[in-house]
């Protein structure tokens, strides 16, 4: 089996299930615990978050464990909205944001939130100059994805921050889920950013577990009360095993970045020359710069999305229609909606989403497969 | 630019008279400890001053190793040199050119053992002086506090520059005064009185009383990370704990609550001086400061020092809290003791200690505990753990959990 289905979940790594298992069996004491057990579940723990923060480069206590990037968005999004709604209830978030993002935006409008969207270029980046006019005295939130999940374009997330540091008082949230690992660390982390989502599941690490980096200094109200686990901010008995593992995943994924990035790169760039050579193939995502090296989305005219998954499934090649949240469901990829794609040939697109153990000939074998499919379906449809 | 050798100059060593060797090799032998392991660097303890050949050692290695040694006024990392007159202008040139700020001041400063060469010291510093003038114009002569002082020294073998002194740590080498055991809490007074007697010389041990359960594992952990922070300044210290659950239970059983806690430091101070004399101290010293809670007053510190002759040493006595913080910020333990955890001093402690304990009260309450008795087990219970810099115990995770991160 190829999987080119990364962007949805990842597979776990051998040696983060070890840790995760490890874990479960010796270290399984409730880290609030004051028995040793417990104490040695807390180290482990607090272990954990120091070699988290170390990767990135922040400190400790600015990282605070979730069940993953949909409660770190949820979080970061209407926490911000509890704890800054006297200030203003004006909210901006990108027109390609995950629905964890923007479903909470829908959510909060309800509430009685005003929730405006930054529209994208036909390429699927966030217009910087529009956002600035946007803005507003009772703007309290700008959320900006760094990586989309659908077609892989890498936001100006260090554009934004230099503008937003004419607005000191505005919480910027990065949803950084696709980013990690995958491009470089300033390009989704500036000094400017206040919040971070992330989640271990696509990078190897169990699911159920992410984190969210929280700035030192800024506010943001919780939204699970109970035991006061997280300095009192995220309640809920720590998932040890989930962490630790995430950690250890965490530390993999970011020892020789670089090398895995350019080796990823290499094998999309060599996809996209390949599709491009078929007439009917439509690559919303070419070029190489300024997109993240492991998405690519493609649509094959007249051949809807589903049915070229399925028969990419009966070779054993895994690929999917956009993003997994929304694949089934009826409807297509929001992000291309946003960028103006057609509703036609939205339906078509599909998503190849690689990850460091992608090969060269795991991609030679997926054209090899392409070509006969194409061939199939020009006489299919005349 | 690579440092051939530092020269250390010492501290008060130089007013001690006939002691001078034993202070001297006292420091040449906590300098080699240090530097234990750079086996390359050579040391040459003279009358005057301590040579460190380096050998080819980074000098800014070496240097972090000097800062917290005691005995030591200040040092110079210095550049060898050809003799000839070229090498040594072009040396002192470059040398001048790379520390040089806008309108700093400077001198020549030469000295030379080699009374054969060609110029004296007089000749060499008008010379050299005026190859830094050459180089940079802007710069002003000032014979009185330069800020920069460039010292040359012409040896037999060679000549050697250098131009930047940096202070050292002072006080006296840590051992020439003899050895004295620290009474270690946990709290913030204790580790600055084991710095401060270290300065003056003294050697310390660490003696930590521990009440399991009363007290909580991490106070005993905390207390030897506090130890390691003290190490710095001599390499290695012993770290004893005493078992003083019963001792503690006996008393909460048997004596007046005003009195707990003057009868429990007086077996703390028993104790404590039983273990120096077995290991050949010469005083007790601790972190009693006069104040106004119940164990900082004179008549408290009277009905404790009752027990023996043997001088406290209370470097802090008469230091304000605040001062006292200083130090333990400025020797990195102030964070460390501020951690929350139970030690021996906090648990049993009474409502209403006596501020003012009666020394005819003490001595008459402590007739229904068997003093002595309780003490020998106590002593016979101690752990001793040889604590060096660089470990760390409260946070030993990282290694315990190496396999799972």
């Amino acid at each position: 089996m190829i999987y080119f289905d990364n962007s949805a979940t990842t597979a776990i790594s051998p040696s983060a299930l070890d840790t995760y298992i490890k874990t479960s069996q010796r270290i399984f004491g409730n880290p609030s615990s004051l028995h040793e057990l417990g104490e040695q579940a807390d180290r482990l723990l607090q272990q954990s978050r120091k070699q988290i923060a170390s990767l990135l480069d922040v400190k400790a206590n600015e990282i605070f464990f979730t069940s993953g990037g949909t409660e770190g968005d949820n979080w970061v999004i209407k926490g911000t909205a509890f704890e800054k709604k006297t200030f203003g209830k004006h909210i901006l978030i990108s027109a390609i944001e995950h629905p964890a993002v923007s479903e909470s935006c829908l959510q909060l409008s309800k509430l009685g939130f005003e929730v405006e969207y930054i529209p994208v270029d036909e390429s699927g980046f966030v217009r910087v100059g529009q956002l600035e006019q946007q803005i507003r005295p009772d703007t309290i939130l700008v959320s900006v994805m760094a990586v989309n999940n659908e077609i892989g374009s890498i936001q100006p997330i260090a554009a934004i921050s230099q503008l937003l540091r004419k607005y000191p008082t505005i919480h910027f949230h990065v949803d950084a889920v696709q980013a990690i690992g995958k491009i470089p660390r300033k390009e989704w982390l500036t000094s400017r950013v206040d919040f971070a989502t992330f989640s271990a599941h696509k990078f190897h690490g169990p699911k159920g577990i992410g984190f969210i980096y929280w700035k030192e200094g800024r506010k943001l109200a919780s939204l699970i009360s109970g035991g006061g686990q997280e300095s009192g901010q995220r309640s809920g008995t720590e998932n040890v095993p989930g962490i630790v593992a995430m950690a250890k995943a965490a530390r993999l994924l970011l020892e020789d970045e670089e090398k895995k990035q350019l080796k990823e790169a290499a094998i999309r760039a060599y996809l996209a020359d390949s599709l491009q050579k078929f007439d009917k193939v439509v690559l919303f995502s070419s070029e190489t710069k300024n997109y993240a090296p492991h998405i690519l989305l493609f649509a094959l005219r007249g051949v809807r999305g589903e049915v070229l998954v399925h028969s990419f499934e009966a070779k054993e090649i895994i690929i999917s229609t956009t993003s997994a949240c929304s694949s089934k469901k009826k409807g297509s990829s929001s992000t291309l909606r946003a960028m103006g794609v057609s509703e036609n040939l939205a339906t078509s697109a599909v998503r190849i989403s690689l990850d460091e153990t992608s090969t060269m000939s795991d991609a030679e074998q997926f054209m090899f497969v392409f070509k006969q499919l194409y061939r199939k379906f020009l006489v299919i449809n005349g | 630019m690579e440092y051939s050798e530092i020269m250390v100059r010492y501290g008060e060593l130089s007013t001690k008279g006939k002691n001078r060797r034993i202070f001297i090799n006292q420091l040449a032998k906590n300098v080699r400890h240090s530097l234990h392991d750079f086996p390359e660097v050579k040391i040459h303890a003279d009358r005057d001053r301590m040579h460190l050949i380096l050998n080819g050692v980074e000098y800014k290695d070496i240097k972090a190793r000097l800062l917290p040694i005691f005995g030591i006024q200040n040092f110079s990392p210095a550049l060898q040199i050809e003799k000839d007159l070229s090498s040594l202008k072009k040396a002192v040139q470059e040398q001048m050119r790379e520390i040089y700020q806008e309108g700093q001041t400077f001198k020549i400063n030469t000295r030379r053992s080699d009374h054969k060469y060609a110029y004296d010291t007089n000749q060499l510093n008008q010379i050299l002086g005026d190859a830094v003038l050459e180089c940079l114009p802007t710069i002003k002569v000032q014979m009185k506090n330069p800020d920069i002082k460039v010292l040359v020294e012409i040896r037999q073998e060679s000549a050697y520059i250098s131009c930047e002194t940096i202070n050292g740590a002072g006080g006296l080498p840590v051992g020439s005064s003899g050895k004295g055991m620290l009474m270690l809490s946990g709290g913030i007074d204790s580790p600055v009185a084991g710095y401060l007697s270290m300065k003056r010389g003294v050697e310390i041990e660490a003696v930590h009383f521990a009440s399991p359960p009363y007290t909580s594992e991490k106070a005993l952990l905390k207390a030897m990370d506090l130890t390691v922070k003290l190490t710095p300044y001599v390499g290695k210290i012993q770290f004893i704990e005493v078992p003083f659950t019963e001792i503690q239970e006996e008393i909460k059983q048997k004596v007046p609550s005003g009195y707990l806690m003057t009868v429990t430091r007086r077996m703390m101070m028993r104790i404590t001086d039983i273990l120096r004399k077995q290991r050949r101290g010469l005083a007790i010293i601790n972190g009693e400061s006069l104040g106004q809670v119940a164990s900082q007053t004179l008549p408290s510190m009277v009905a404790i020092n009752d027990v023996t002759v043997t001088p406290v040493i209370r470097p802090v006595v008469s230091m304000d809290k605040l001062e006292i913080i200083d130090i333990a910020n400025a020797i990195d333990t102030f964070n460390l003791s501020i951690q929350p955890y139970e030690d021996c001093c906090t648990i049993f402690a009474p409502p209403q200690p006596k501020t003012k304990p009666k020394l005819e009260k003490v001595r008459e309450y402590e007739k229904y505990l068997q003093v002595d008795e309780l003490i020998v087990r106590a002593v016979a219970g101690i752990k001793i753990t040889e604590i060096k810099t660089g470990q760390s115990y409260l946070n030993s995770a990282v290694a315990e959990f190496e396999d799972f991160l």
